[in-house]
């Protein structure tokens, strides 16, 4: 079927077959493969995005579920070589060992950000339960949250 | 060592600008035009004969391009490494396919289907009929040993792999003058690595060369081996690791699924990709631990330690992988731990079981080793009513001891131990600790401090199963421009050595760091390496790139000199620039150096143009990093709920190159080694299906799950490599596996409970209790 989705401002369309979840769309079909598959099956975080605005697994979610709507990835953070400053917090404080969790939690960080500029160190751990990383225990990750936000409020 | 501006500073990682923008490629951000995917039959069973396979319904289905049984890996492929070679070892062949017709655990690889897309091939791979006849299984290693259980390997006629014992001394003569015994089983739980990135396979055959990209910390191993199994010269063979998403062990291995994914690119002339899925990866990858430890430890009253007794059966899975013998041996080489043990005597028995095959994860064979020795001290802590503190102080080697030599063989090279443990203690205010645990057990709270003290092995790599030794390889190259380029062996996959070796290239030739770049990973830039596992890469690899770079300095100042028309011992340099000591009128700048090494018209006499220098390091002797770990938990009798209060970690890995890197080890270690204590831990039914297949059974901690942490470190450097450094990369797991278990059961102890089986969850916790209720 034919997908049509405005991704990081900019509106793509592509045939996928009926079942496609959006990370295929998005890996696969478009080329955009900042967003990672590590699960399949909506217990890791390594694949979200927002839809619409709003934080989900791209693993779980259709393709055809984005028709017509919109949809921004890790991809759309950086501008014109300027970091996000949640990527800037995660580069200072030592948040990255393999990487590959990281786009997730990028855009995790990001989105509880919005929604909250001030989060208490459990509100960060709790926002974040959903995005697994292996390799840093999670302490420098809990840094950058806290520096991206001070960062932000300014 | 001097730790200069570049070395030990808290440099931020060059590696990270492409990872947290979504820039980086893995395996599975790789496409080919014309590329096929795979899909694996794995059996369901988990020890069967197959009576047939039948694979027409599926080459009839819709984008399929081939289908491969073990016929074809058997007319195809020679055989994958199996090793270590020790002593006696019988190990079975193995193959990309099951080429014999028996499958021995759930997940053993059957057949393969290649098809134009990966549903494509996925959807055909069920429509492959396989008919199975299953036979009895034997999931347990110690009923594997009975006689009658059910043999894995025919040929071989025994599900022992091998036998191996450790020791020295009179241990029957220890025990026999001793005062109190102490004897624990431990069960070391199977853990799954879980790397946030599955194993993943690309390959091409191209104008006469194979391209194998694969998520693997051994690229230069896999190369050579699969010279082997898919028949081609190995020049004709080119491995790159990509970005690589973790590996914690689980990628140091030499896999099926690279041989295959190469052999069918040969095969069918197009690119050909294989991702492994996340149940794959639970059932296909190999585990962790499995380990049966029988423990006894003899001591006199006053708590010195007389003798320990170890038997290790080892849970070795259907088969031995690349390494997989390498691990339980380790825990018989190190299970003195970090005390002058006179007389000890380890058995280690590696056994065949119907499990995916296990190797190395995080501390392989060191944290079992660690968790034995520290579980038992603080038994015999309780057994003779000492503090757990004093019976440690008590046996620890003292430092005027080293290198001291175990009975068990190991030759320590450096330590401090008291001095670590001390540090951990007034950091934590250990006293006072105490008094508040009396003052809640009053009120019917529970705190448990548990203690670990840990030492380990690294540098690790000297064994036979691995084409390479135990060095490892630098190049360090100034371009004509003076800019540099470092090619290391090693293969980092999230450890940031892109960043320190970076750091050590800055220190030796004064250059900025951002003029270093260093590459690894591809076979065909870096002429050959060992790999990245072991916590082997800053003390072998980054001795290897100090090596390069110090030679390279020397030569640069010869040429200096030359130039200068002054000696070389006259020449002082600043990196920038060389002067000759007492003239600063006379100097020549480091890029005009190294365009003169390449425009190669006024060297001195003899010289060889360029100014490029590979250097394999081999160091002297193994390395041996230790620490402290203390942990602080509250256990509610009610709900059995453990809750962390405080993580003190206080760990010395010899000289510190980047404290923001050897944090981020810590923490990871940590969370790992904590993980097995209260979380993780694989579960099979008695048929050898397993049970905790999805990150939904098997537990990763997550940012909720796990404490704030309190780390320090004592710097004893080590003296067998130019560094001093020891490696961290394991040392966290390696603490806090038996820190955590001893805090847990110090705070249980006014109930009795002196064991409890990991992972330490709240229902056995609660169950514990209920049975020692009355000592309530
Ligand atoms: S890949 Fe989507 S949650 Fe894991
Ligand atoms: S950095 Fe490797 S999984 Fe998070």
């Amino acid at each position: 079927m034919l997908i049509k989705a405005r991704i990081n401002d900019e509106w793509r369309e592509a045939d996928v077959w009926p079942g496609a979840s959006l990370l295929f769309f998005l890996r696969e079909t478009l080329g955009l493969v900042g967003s990672k598959n590590a699960c399949e099956q909506g217990e890791c975080g390594s694949c979200s995005v927002w839809l619409d605005g709003e934080l989900v697994c791209s693993c779980l979610v259709l393709a055809a579920q984005a028709h017509g709507h919109e949809v921004r990835t890790v991809e759309a953070l950086a501008t014109d070589d300027r970091l996000h400053p949640v990527q800037e917090a995660f580069i200072q404080t030592g948040a990255v060992q393999c990487g590959f969790c990281t786009p997730g939690l990028i855009v995790a960080v990001a989105d509880l950000l919005e929604h909250d500029p001030r989060p208490s160190e459990t509100i960060i751990r709790e926002a974040l339960a959903g995005n697994l990383c292996r390799c840093t225990g999670y302490a420098k990750i809990i840094d950058a949250v806290k520096i991206a936000a001070g960062r932000m409020q300014k | 060592m001097v730790i200069s501006h570049a070395l030990g500073a808290r440099i931020k990682r060059r590696e990270d600008p492409r990872l947290i923008t979504g820039r980086a490629i893995y395996v599975d951000d790789l496409n080919f035009a014309g590329m096929v995917h795979v899909a694996i039959v794995r059996s369901p069973h988990a020890h069967a004969t197959i009576r047939s396979i039948d694979t027409t319904a599926a080459r009839r289905a819709p984008g399929v391009v081939a289908v491969w049984t073990g016929e074809d890996v058997k007319a195809r492929c020679g055989p994958l490494p199996v090793g270590p070679r020790i002593k006696e070892m019988k190990a079975p062949k193995r193959f990309p396919l099951v080429i014999d017709g028996v499958v021995r655990h759930v997940g053993d690889p059957v057949a393969a289907v290649v098809a134009t897309t990966m549903d494509a091939a996925r959807d055909a791979s069920d429509l492959v009929e396989v008919d199975y006849e299953p036979l009895p299984s034997v999931q347990d290693p110690e009923a594997a040993l009975e006689p009658g259980a059910p043999i894995l390997h025919q040929d071989l006629g025994t599900n022992v792999c091998f036998r191996m014992t450790y020791g020295g001394g009179n241990v029957e003569e220890a025990f026999a003058g001793a005062d109190v015994v102490v004897k624990t089983r431990i069960v070391q739980q199977r853990l799954i690595p879980a790397a946030m990135e599955t194993r993943g396979v690309v390959a091409q055959y191209k104008g006469g060369e194979l391209t194998v990209w694969t998520s693997t910390q051994i690229p230069h191993v896999v190369k050579t081996t699969l010279a082997e199994t898919v028949r081609l010269p190995e020049h004709e063979i080119h491995v790159i690791a990509p970005e690589v998403g973790g590996g914690f062990g689980s990628k140091l291995d030499v896999y099926g699924e690279e041989g295959l994914v190469a052999a069918l690119a040969l095969a069918l002339g197009r690119p050909v990709k294989w991702i492994e899925s996340r149940r794959e990866n639970f059932i296909a990858t190999i585990h962790g631990r499995g380990q049966i430890d029988y423990v006894e430890l003899a001591a006199h009253h006053d708590g010195t330690v007389a003798g320990l007794r170890v038997r290790a059966i080892a849970d070795l899975g259907a088969y031995s992988q690349l390494l997989t013998p390498g691990v339980p041996t380790n825990t018989g080489l190190m299970c003195c731990g970090c005390y002058r043990i006179p007389n000890a005597h380890a058995e280690v028995i590696g056994v065949f079981t119907n499990r995916t095959p296990t190797d190395a994860y995080r501390g392989a064979g060191r944290p079992e080793a660690t968790f034995l020795i520290e579980r038992a001290m603080d038994l015999l802590a309780a057994e003779l009513k000492m503090d757990p503190v004093e019976v440690r102080r008590k046996n620890f080697i003292p430092p005027a001891a080293f290198p001291y030599k175990t009975p068990t063989g190991a030759v320590y090279d450096s330590g401090n131990y008291e001095r670590a443990l001390d540090k951990a203690l007034e950091r934590a205010d250990y006293r006072a600790l105490r008094d508040e645990q009396a003052k809640l057990r009053k009120q019917g709270r529970y705190l448990g401090i548990g203690i670990a003290t840990y030492v380990e092995i690294t540098g690790l790599g000297a064994v036979a199963g691995l084409s390479g030794g135990n060095w490892e390889s630098a190049t360090v190259r100034v371009e004509p421009t003076g800019k540099v380029t470092v090619l290391t062996g090693t293969s980092p996959h999230g450890q940031g050595e892109e960043t320190t070796f970076a750091q050590i290239v800055s220190d030796r030739l004064g250059v900025p760091v951002e003029d270093v770049v260093v590459l690894h990973g591809d076979t065909r830039a870096v002429p050959h390496g060992v790999g990245t596992f072991g916590s082997r890469t800053t003390p072998v690899g980054g001795s290897a790139v100090y090596v390069a770079a110090e030679k390279v300095k020397d030569k640069a100042v010869q040429i200096a000199a030359h130039l200068l028309e002054a000696a070389p011992a006259d020449i002082s340099t600043d990196g920038a620039r060389f002067t000759v000591r007492g003239s600063p009128e006379r100097s020549v700048e480091f890029k005009d150096v190294a365009r003169m090494a390449y425009k190669a018209y006024k060297l001195p006499a003899g010289m060889e143009p360029g100014l490029d220098v590979t250097h394999f390091f081999v160091p002297k002797e193994r390395v041996f990093p230790f620490g402290t770990h203390l942990c602080v938990v509250e256990v509610d009798p009610d709900t059995g709920e453990v809750t962390f209060r405080r993580y003190i970690a206080v760990d010395d890995c010899g000289n510190i190159l980047n404290p923001l890197l050897v944090a981020g080890q810590i923490h990871g270690g940590i969370v790992q080694g904590l993980a097995q204590a209260i979380y993780e831990g694989v579960t099979y039914d008695d048929e050898g299906q397993l049970l905790t297949g999805t990150f939904a059974e098997y537990v990763v901690p997550q940012a909720t799950d796990v404490p704030a942490f309190e780390l320090d470190h004592t710097v004893t450097p080590s003296p067998h490599n130019p560094l001093g450094a020891k490696g961290v990369g394991e040392a966290g797991t390696i603490g806090a596996t038996p820190a955590v278990v001893n805090a847990i059961l110090d705070a249980l102890a006014p109930f009795g409970v002196k064991d409890l089986q990991m992972p330490i969850t709240p229902r056995r916790v609660w169950e514990a209790l209920e049975g020692n209720s009355a000592s309530r």
